[in-house]
């Protein structure tokens, strides 16, 4: 009878190695596989972290190594709270994250039942709209600029084909009333096609049986459609719009190419918001706390959020 | 003995180094915007390689985002450049946060006296304290906002002689704001050549500085100050003075009447392209595009005139730019950077400096007879020096910018409340930066 593979790698191990090994027991050699990894998680998430707790209860400024740091106490929380600006920053926030939301999940899914009907060339249908997630934000918001002048932009001359109007008698990113639109309308055509990809997967993995029982017992296309394609897709949609929601939460190139936080501060998301007070205005200790704060607003909300998303797929 | 003889070896070695030091070729690494100047200054330091032995390389980076790189670059102490030719604004920081090596020793030890050069440009871009002899920088390119016109389209016989029966006066360089107001409205929306044009392309970019660096052009004519004279940060009356609250009711007006559509986030290269594209008659930016607009083949040489900011009821100032050359007090090869700006303060170096398109600001070259004529633009650059007046200095000028720029901005484009109202914000958020600073 041959040697195992374990006999192999036993004698292969260095007596001395193996000596050291064969005392320790099998928890002890899981930690020490698991020690490096921990540590990793310690020293690039959890310390940060804590550092960030510590730093938002002064008024610490990273580009005054020098000076003296203050402990204020809950000064930073009281300034951020009642800051009527930063009430407005999670307003224009809550209004993108909204709407590119909606927008996207009835797109995405509208596109993926389109595309789940296997028609011929379907599959170069699916190349062309997956295009525009490929683009880099920066260049999407960068090109979107062009297309929103008033003077030469297609988008104007577009909707002033459709409606009669003169093109540059509208500005989309010039417009308090329009740029938060505009900002929506970008991201919804550049992440659309990650939506449609994601409930396209879910469509496919519906079992063709389930539709033919359904057709003996006589349901109709709109019946089986809210009682077995709705359903059965949901817990899809549901991750898309959580890492939608997630993406969206963290969006800054995008905006910032696209309007620079204007007009005003109309579509200063809280990214764009955190990023002035932290690396421009350099208050540390102020943005560390606001940091804190949008990390428990949005830890919060994805907790409740994936507790949802775990009773969906269970039922 | 044997560890006498070793530290003895060592402070040979040492001194042999420190006196060889300027025999020794370094590589240095000059940082600064990314803009037509620069190039020239490549051009220029060519020389300064050749009769120095050191090889010089550059790190530029577009206006936009210049601020934020170099300071995060100055803040975590970073090794990157040797010589920083940084916004004036940033002197203060600079000085106190000890980035910038101070330089009153070297000058005086190099005879580089700060009276040679314009007062204006030594106050902006290397005292700090303001109105003290402490130098952190040598003035290095002297910028000041000031305006550029479409003068063939201002000389069309119809066109003067519709302006003059509107208005009853030529049409011509304005001389003061109202007058800039009549002209830009007066050629918004106009068929020229078959292209609807508009009246003036004006700075109105929110990200980084833009609106601020434009708006102040018309609020110090109207009677804005920063503070107290009397009083150091004593702001309110001052920056929010009935009077500043006209100069930005001004200034909106301007952008409303007279602006191209969607110019709602404009700065310096998207004037440069409206202007140089035909799109409008009028176009406020830094001089430092003229040398551009004077060889571009569309609009340049007789095709464009020049004139410094117009005056307002409460005064006649422009807003300031620029920059000085300082020495990091990070870098390893100081004393080669302390070489170029020897090298680069000289006479003849300042005026190829000004040939090439740079701005000196050696008065031996800008007061030199022939300067005057030398360009078309050189009469207004010298008149627009001799009204400048500056932004905040303070090391927390970033904060104080910002604030500017989200309360202007919302007011000016977004329309949001009155200019009252937002001076009155403005007086609030800088005087919560100040107490933060502990100066208030």
């Amino acid at each position: 009878m041959g040697e195992t593979t374990i006999e192999r790698a036993a004698k292969a191990t260095p007596p001395k190695l193996a000596r050291r090994i064969r005392g320790l027991s099998d928890r002890a050699i899981a930690w020490i596989f698991v020690a490096p990894t921990i540590f990793l998680l310690l020293a690039v998430n959890i310390f940060p972290l804590i550092w960030t707790i510590r730093l938002s209860f002064t008024n610490f400024r990273a580009n005054r190594p020098n000076a003296e740091v203050k402990w204020i106490g809950l000064r930073n929380y009281e300034r951020i709270l009642t800051d009527s600006d930063i009430w407005l920053t999670m307003q224009a926030t809550a209004h993108f994250l909204f709407w590119t939301i909606v927008l996207q999940v009835l797109l995405g899914f509208a596109l993926a039942w389109f595309i789940n009907q296997k028609f011929r060339g379907s599959n170069f249908w699916t190349t062309v709209i997956v295009l525009p997630m490929m683009l880099s934000p920066a260049v999407v918001g960068n090109f979107w600029t062009f297309l929103y002048q008033p003077q030469i932009g297609l988008f104007n001359y577009s909707v002033a084909f459709l409606t009669g109007a003169d093109p540059t008698s509208f500005s989309m990113i010039g417009d308090t009333g329009l740029a938060p639109w505009a900002i929506v309308i970008v991201d919804t055509w550049m992440w659309t096609p990650f939506v449609m990809l994601i409930c396209l997967a879910g469509l496919r993995s519906i079992p063709d049986s389930i539709y033919e029982a359904a057709e003996c017992d006589r349901a109709s296309k709109w019946r089986q459609f809210w009682t077995i394609t709705v359903p059965m897709v949901l817990p899809f949609l549901m991750l898309a719009v959580l890492f939608r929601g997630i993406e969206n939460f963290k969006m800054f190139d995008l905006v910032v190419q696209l309007t620079g936080g204007g007009p005003g501060n109309i579509t200063t998301l809280t990214s764009i918001d955190l990023k002035r007070e932290a690396f421009e205005k350099w208050r540390t200790g102020y943005s560390s706390a606001y940091a804190i704060i949008l990390f428990v607003t949005v830890f919060g909300l994805a907790s409740i959020y994936v507790k949802a998303l775990n009773r969906v797929k269970e039922r | 003995m044997k560890t006498t003889h070793l530290m003895a070896a060592t402070a040979l070695a040492l001194v042999s180094g420190l006196g060889t030091t300027g025999a020794r070729a370094d590589d240095l690494t000059l940082c600064w915007a990314a803009w037509d100047p620069a190039n020239a200054l490549i051009e220029l330091s060519k020389d300064f390689e050749a009769t120095s032995g050191h090889k010089m390389s550059f790190e530029f980076v577009p206006w936009p985002n210049f601020a934020d790189r170099m300071l995060n670059e100055l803040n975590s102490g970073g090794q990157l450049c040797d010589l920083m030719i940084g916004d004036s604004q940033w002197i203060g920081l600079g000085a106190e946060a000890g980035h910038y090596v101070k330089l009153n020793d070297f000058f005086e030890a190099e005879g580089i006296s700060m009276a040679d050069f314009i007062p204006a440009t030594v106050t902006g871009y290397s005292e700090w304290p303001k109105g003290t002899p402490n130098y952190w920088a040598l003035p290095a390119f002297g910028d000041v906002v000031g305006w550029t016109y479409r003068r063939d389209w201002f000389e069309r016989p119809e066109l003067q002689a519709e302006f003059r029966e509107m208005h009853g006066r030529d049409l011509a360089p304005p001389k003061t704001l109202a007058e800039l107001k009549d002209i830009a409205a007066f050629f918004q929306g106009r068929e020229i050549d078959g292209t609807t044009v508009y009246g003036a392309a004006i700075y109105t970019e929110r990200g980084s500085e833009g609106i601020t660096m434009g708006v102040t052009n018309a609020l110090y004519n109207f009677g804005f100050l920063y503070e107290n004279p009397d009083k150091p940060y004593d702001m309110d009356g001052y920056v929010n003075s009935p009077e500043a609250a006209a100069g930005l009711e001004f200034y909106k007006a301007l952008y409303d009447c007279c602006t191209p559509p969607g110019s709602s986030d404009w700065y310096m290269s998207e004037n440069i392209d409206a202007y140089k594209s035909g799109q409008v008659a009028l176009q406020m930016n830094f001089a430092f595009i003229w040398p551009g607009v004077n060889a571009d083949p569309n609009v340049g040489g007789d095709r464009s005139g020049y004139f410094p900011n117009p005056a307002g009821p409460g005064g006649h100032f422009a807003q300031l730019g620029g920059q000085g050359i300082s020495v990091v007090s990070y870098s390893d090869s100081q004393a080669a950077a302390l070489e170029y700006i020897k090298w680069f303060a000289q006479p003849e170096v300042q005026k190829k400096w000004w040939e090439l398109g740079g701005y000196s600001a050696l008065r031996a070259v800008v007061e030199d007879p022939g300067f005057a004529t030398s360009q078309p633009y050189a009469q207004t650059f010298l008149d627009s020096m001799a009204i400048v007046k500056d932004f905040w200095a303070e090391p927390a000028y970033a904060s104080l910018l910002l604030s500017m720029q989200d309360r202007v901005h919302k007011y000016v484009i977004a329309g949001e409340g009155t200019a009252q109202e937002a001076l009155d914000k403005l007086v609030e958020d800088w005087v919560e930066v100040f107490e933060d600073e502990g100066k208030l």
